[in-house]
Parts: structure tokens; sequence; C-alpha cells
């Protein structure tokens, strides 16, 4: 579904050349829920940039179902973008409209009729269980609210995939968890392939079927989820879970009560 | 004496009401599309055209930085080959509008350049065209601090209207000089700045109640 070959971008930024992505490669499967983890600065983001064209890497191809996305153009782009879902950390949802308006506008944009959108709507509200609030604004909704808004109107041109960046990372654990039941559910339910770009390990462990670790701008580990927490090999991926399983021993002390 | 002084401030009144208006409209159409221009052209914007922008922003300081007295001057010409005329108001119109516009656009440039670079960048991944971006997401967001911005321009044409009434526009503004200041009716002065008051206060109120209820609908908990 997704191939990415030897890609490579580098930022000029006021200090000097930052080479944010050296070579990478990696295929994803079409229906596959594929991570991608890494600290702050490894190059997740602009890696999912690259993936729609919001970042142009600086040379290799990638190829996304039929679409070399790295050689259209404009117009090309633009309507390959359209299957191609994309959900943000700040949820991005437009202030100005409603939820309702908020999921028609890709419908809009694509140039379907009235009618058609509003079914369309109506179907993608059900799904993301948030029908009742078809006619409220964005600053009305709670963090949660508003990413699945954000997912309904990231699925309601019917993408082939869906890109996650950093979608959970500013919600609260609860939250997270039942927008991760959402995403495996639409997985299961319309075939989607999805990329989950995050720093959180339980997000990963939780849906992720295939994972890469990014460090420093490459790959420096990839395969099958569970056989990679398992038995990690690079020190991203060490200091994860030494991390975040030395915080749950803390806990452990401290209150007494595990988790 | 003081029996012409309602009928010479009424006459005033409206002709400064009608120069207000209208140039506020011409520069309102003139201003708004080059401000969207401003915004798209830059660099990193949604149709990024360097020199256009830069062309553009000089065009707007040229313009920013002549003197409105002055402006109006040397735009007579223009005056006289669109209206026929270099005095009255409609004379005036063509200047204050034109004089008025680059800093209406630089207004719409600041509030556009108020929206967050997500929403453009996730209207962007769902494959909108520039001008779906411009129509349906830079616009309507920004909308709330467009009208507060466009209430102070309407109030810097009210000040330029009376500045045009010192050469031979009309309006409230001619009335100060010619009754207030050269024949020393001070009571002509004072109602002319009495209702030059009343008209910016209702305008920002107006400006206020607008944006406030634009606010409201979107922040409202049910």
């Amino acid at each position: 579904m997704i191939t990415v070959k030897n890609i490579s971008k580098t930022f000029n930024t006021p200090t000097g050349k930052v080479e944010v992505l050296r070579d990478i490669s990696l295929e994803i499967a079409r229906g596959d829920i594929f991570g991608v983890i890494g600290f702050s600065g490894a190059g997740k983001s602009t890696l999912i940039r690259c993936l729609n064209g919001l970042e142009k890497p600086d040379s290799g191809n990638i190829i996304i179902g039929e679409n070399e996305i790295t050689k259209l153009n404009g117009k090309e782009l633009r309507s390959a973008r359209k299957k191609i879902g994309m959900i943000f950390q700040q949820f991005n949802l437009f202030d100005s409209k409603t939820v309702y308006e908020n999921i028609a506008f890709p419908l809009e944009i694509s140039g379907y009729k009235k009618e058609a959108i509003k079914r369309r709507v109506e179907e993608i509200l059900e799904l993301v269980e948030l029908s009742e609030k078809r006619d409220s604004y964005p600053l009305q909704l709670s963090g949660g609210q508003k990413q699945r808004v954000g997912i309904a109107r990231a699925l309601a041109n019917d993408p082939d995939v869906l890109l996650s960046d950093e979608a959970t990372s500013a919600l609260d654990p609860q939250t997270t968890f039942s927008i991760l039941e959402l995403l495996k559910n639409i997985n299961q339910r319309l075939s989607l392939t999805i990329v989950i770009i995050t720093h959180e390990l339980d997000v990963l462990r939780y849906c992720t079927n295939n994972m890469v670790v990014l460090e420093d701008g490459h790959i420096v580990e990839e395969g099958n989820t569970e056989n990679l927490f398992l038995n990690p090999k690079s020190d991203t991926l060490k200091k994860f879970i030494t991390i975040t399983e030395g915080f749950q021993n803390n806990r452990k002390f401290s209150g007494g009560e595990g988790i | 004496m003081s029996n012409d002084l309602v009928k010479l401030l009424l006459v005033g009144t409206e002709e400064t009401l009608y120069m207000v208006l209208l140039s506020s409209i011409v520069a309102f159409l003139i201003g708004v599309p080059i401000g969207v221009l401003l915004v798209v052209t830059d660099k990193g914007g949604i149709f990024p055209l360097y020199k256009v922008n830069k062309i553009a922003g000089f065009l707007i300081n040229v313009i920013r930085s002549t003197p409105e007295i002055i402006l109006i001057i040397i735009l007579l010409p223009l005056s006289k080959f669109i209206v026929g005329t270099t005095l009255g108001a409609n004379a005036a119109i063509v200047s204050i509008s034109i004089g008025s516009a680059p800093f209406i656009a630089r207004i719409i440039e600041n509030s556009l350049k108020e929206v967050e670079f997500g929403k453009i960048e996730a209207a962007e991944s769902m494959g909108a065209t520039p001008i779906d971006i411009i129509k349906k997401v830079l616009l309507p967001e920004a909308l709330p601090s467009i009208v507060r911005g466009i209430t102070i321009a309407i109030i810097g044409i009210i000040g330029f209207t009376a500045i045009a009434g010192a050469i031979g526009a009309g309006g409230l503004g001619s009335l100060a000089i010619r009754f207030g200041y050269q024949r020393f009716r001070t009571d002509v002065l004072i109602g002319t700045v009495v209702i030059l008051v009343i008209i910016v206060q209702a305008i920002q109120l107006i400006g206020d109640l607008i944006a406030k209820s634009i606010n409201k609908k979107r922040f409202k908990f049910e």
C-alpha cells in the first residue's frame, strides 16, 4: 500500500543544515496499523508529512496505492490527498464551522452535492458517535470529542490511508484509549491502512501490528510490534521501555496500588 | 445668527456619512483582495509569489507614508478623470478610497496571519485548492478579527473625510474649517466635533457588537 524508498530530507535553519531524515525506506501493507516511534526531533513528523506531500523529501520516492506522491504536480497531489486522511495533535478543526460543517468541508471541496454530503456526514457522525453534537462548534467540545471530529473529517472522503500525527498526545489516558479503540474499529470495518506517529509507548503497543523506531533521522529497528517489545535492540526503544517501566515501578512503590 | 446652525450641521453630517459609506465600500473592495494577496503570496503562504508580494508591500507602504492631504492633492487628476470634477464629495471619495485601501489591506493581512497555520495545513491535507482555503478557511476563521479591523479602518476614514473637507470635499470637516475656523463660529466647531464623536462611538459600538456576536456563537455552551 505504502512504499517509501530511500527518502532524505534536510532543513536549512538559521543555525545551519539539519538532516532530519536519512535514507528512510519502509513498506506498509494494506489494512495494517503501522507505528512510528522516536524521541522528539527524531524525524517522525517530517516522515509522516512527506507521505501526503505536506513536506517534500530532497531525494527518494514515496508510493501510495497507485500514486507516486513524490512525482505528482499540484493538481494531482490535491486529488491524491483526498484519499489520504490526516489527523493532528492540535486537532486543527475550523472554529468558524460547526461539527457538521467541519466534516462536510472535505466533501464540499470535492464537489459533492448537498444531499450526498448530508448523507455521508450523518453516516460518519454515527461512526464516531457524535450525532448529537452535529450543531456544536469545536470550542464547545472536549479534547476527545474534538479528535473524534478530526477523525470524522479525515474519513469523510472515504480514504485508503489515515495518517495520525501524535493524535492522542494532547489527550488524557482514558480519552486516548477511546480514540485508539475507535481507530482500531475503523481499521477493521473499513480495512483502512493507518500510520500512527507517537511518542507514547502504550499507544503503539495497544494498536499497531508493525512498527519502526526512528533515531536521529534513520530507522534503527523495525518489525512486528510484539516482537520488538519483547526483544528491543535499539537504544531508543530500550530507553522508552525502561522509562515507562520505571514510572510504573515508582508508582507501585509510592502508591502501593500498582497499575 | 445661530438658527442656521442645525441646518449647516445636518447637511454636513449627511455629506460626511455619504463620503464615509461610499469610501469605505470602495476601499474595502480594493483593500480586501490586496490583503488576501499579501498573505497567500508570502513566503510559506499557500501560493508563494515572492516578487508579487514584495511589489504589493512596497506600493502599500508608499501610499501609507504619503500624508493624507498630499495624497488627496496628488490624486485630484484621477478624481477629475473618474467623476469629472475635483470638487465635492464624489471627488473626495476617489482619493479617500485609494488612500484608505492600503490600510485595509494591512488590517486584513494582520487578521489572516493570526489564523493558525495548522488549520491551513489541515485544509491542504484534505486536498483543498488555494481558493478553497481563502474562501472557506482563512476568511471565515479570521472574521471576528476582520470585523474589528474594519471598524478601526472606518473610523480612520472618518478622519480622512474631515481632512478632505479642508480642500473642497464638503462634510463636517469643511464646515469646521470654513465656519468654525475662518468665521470664528465656535458653535459650529463644537457642533461638528460632537457629531463626529457620536458617529465614531456608534461605529465602534456596532463593530464590537458584530464581532462579539460572532464569537458568542462559536463559544456558547449549551
